[in-house]
């Protein structure tokens, strides 16, 4: 018994020796992951400020920039992620010399734009028709009552919201090995090539994708009893 | 002060008002009453936008807000609006919800507003409430400070949209003793109410409206008195005068 536990340790000390420490591979691993963070925050930023310009258009009085919010939106919504990026780099970029990071910045702002202006319309949305109304009839503007009555408001069910937008954008990056970027998963998919051990890479990174959006799943959840307590006043 | 031509407002092809001719004049307390779905509440919201007419002109101190181009949110600074479910805004302590419009709009400088409000305040004995948000005050509270909100704008008309409908009964006697205290203030009134009690103390002048058209008007002793309109006699005897 002692003899079959101390057999299953050396030959699970071995093999996080052989993914991990040879080579330094873990590096691999922390350069994947430092990869996957970075391209989910300058995305999520890019998205919110499509979102917000997409939100604009489709509340314009003007016919044809409703159109051309909602044609984006429809768009995005309408493909798969994984054409977008494709496109992006492969057509849109194909011929231009720029950093990976920017087409996937480019790529998943673009998309995560379109849901973030869909939260962004159903939290506007969901402030009473009588806030406006009281704003206006006080001689507001529409941008001003949108300023400082209906937007602080909004945010409190934008928020949660835009949150889970961003865990779903740090797993949806996932895919960004196919245009040749190492982020987390693509790392392990190295290893993985070089080891011929797929067990202990592939766990790691899921663990570690897990781990982060443990990390964020708890945030949101104290920013919401947040927002809620200041909701009990 | 305001003068309405020809007022026609339909919603989906159901016509709503059908044709409104009125003339309101300065310190008049026009009382509108009328069965529910008469179109007295549209007439209201026209008068300042809030719905736009479909035909029609309306002139306020002789500028015509329906032409093209007439700047609104000038127009409507100078109209005071109270609504049946207060509408106050709930992310701002009762200070701010007052300070808002006169600062944003540029009417006063913050301490000016400030000092305007706990005047106001004062006024409807609610000063030491100026820190609190609307969700901790009472039905009363909130519609007396949607007034005062509403007048920190000064106003030379104050347009009311039934607005003790929402209210407990117990609260309604606060809210219609600042309305009859505006009024003796000489402030001009359009109130849409079916507080019959207001009308008849408070009202110069009481239309009725039915259909979408105003189909009777008068004082209030004569009009209570001596219905003329066969359908102003069934509604006030259904309402119970």
């Amino acid at each position: 018994m002692v003899q079959w536990i101390i057999g299953k340790w050396d030959a699970f000390s071995h093999d996080v020796y052989l993914n991990f420490i040879k080579e330094s591979r873990y590096l691999l691993i922390l350069d994947g992951l430092k990869t996957t963070i970075l391209l989910s925050i300058t995305a999520i930023l890019f998205g919110i400020v499509l979102g917000g310009l997409a939100t604009l258009l489709r509340r314009s009085k003007y016919g044809f920039l409703r159109a051309i919010g909602y044609t984006y939106v429809d768009v995005i919504r309408g493909t798969p992620s994984m054409m977008q990026l494709l496109v992006i780099n492969f057509v849109v970029f194909a011929s231009v010399n720029v950093d990976l990071f920017v087409v996937g910045t480019v790529a998943f702002g673009l998309n995560s734009g379109a849901y973030i202006s869909e939260i962004f319309r159903a939290g506007i949305l969901s402030i009473d028709k009588g806030q406006t109304e009281a704003g206006r009839s006080l001689g507001l503007s529409s941008s001003q009552t949108m300023t400082y009555i209906i937007l602080p408001q909004a945010i409190k069910n934008i928020l949660p919201a835009l949150a889970n937008e961003f865990i779903m954008l740090i797993k949806e990056t996932a895919i960004v090995g196919y245009i040749a970027m190492r982020d987390l998963t693509k790392a392990g998919d190295i290893i993985r090539s070089l080891t011929y051990d797929a067990y202990m890479p592939l766990l790691a990174v899921a663990l570690l994708y897990y781990l982060l959006v443990k990390i964020l799943t708890l945030g949101i959840e104290w920013l919401e009893r947040y927002l809620r307590a200041s909701d009990m006043r | 002060m305001i003068v309405v031509n020809g007022l026609c407002k339909t919603f989906d092809k159901t016509p709503v008002l059908r044709g409104i001719d009125e003339h309101i004049h300065q310190g008049e307390k026009v009382v509108i009453i009328g069965p529910s779905g008469s179109g007295k509440s549209t007439f209201l919201r026209c008068l300042n936008l809030l719905e736009t007419p479909t035909s029609g002109t309306i002139l306020i101190e002789g500028e015509d807000i329906t032409a093209p181009g007439a700047n609104v949110d000038k127009i409507r600074q100078k109209m005071g609006m109270v609504f049946q479910q207060f509408n106050l805004f709930p992310h701002l302590n009762v200070l701010d919800n007052i300070t808002l419009s006169p600062v944003k709009t540029g009417k006063n400088t913050k301490e000016e507003a400030r000092d305007i409000a706990f005047s106001l305040l004062k006024r409807v004995g609610l000063e030491e409430k100026a820190g609190s948000f609307p969700g901790q005050l009472s039905g009363g509270q909130k519609q007396r400070i949607a007034i005062i909100r509403a007048l920190a704008m000064s106003p030379d008309v104050m347009l009311f949209d039934e607005p003790t409908s929402a209210l407990d009964p117990e609260m309604v006697g606060e809210v219609l003793q600042v309305m009859k205290d505006l009024a003796e203030a000489g402030m001009t009134m359009v109130v849409v109410t079916h507080e019959m009690g207001f009308a008849r103390e408070v009202a110069s002048r009481v239309l009725f409206m039915d259909e979408g058209l105003i189909a009777e008007q008068g004082e209030p002793d004569e009009f209570f008195k001596n219905p003329k309109n066969e359908r102003t006699r069934s509604f006030l005897s259904r309402v119970g005068i």
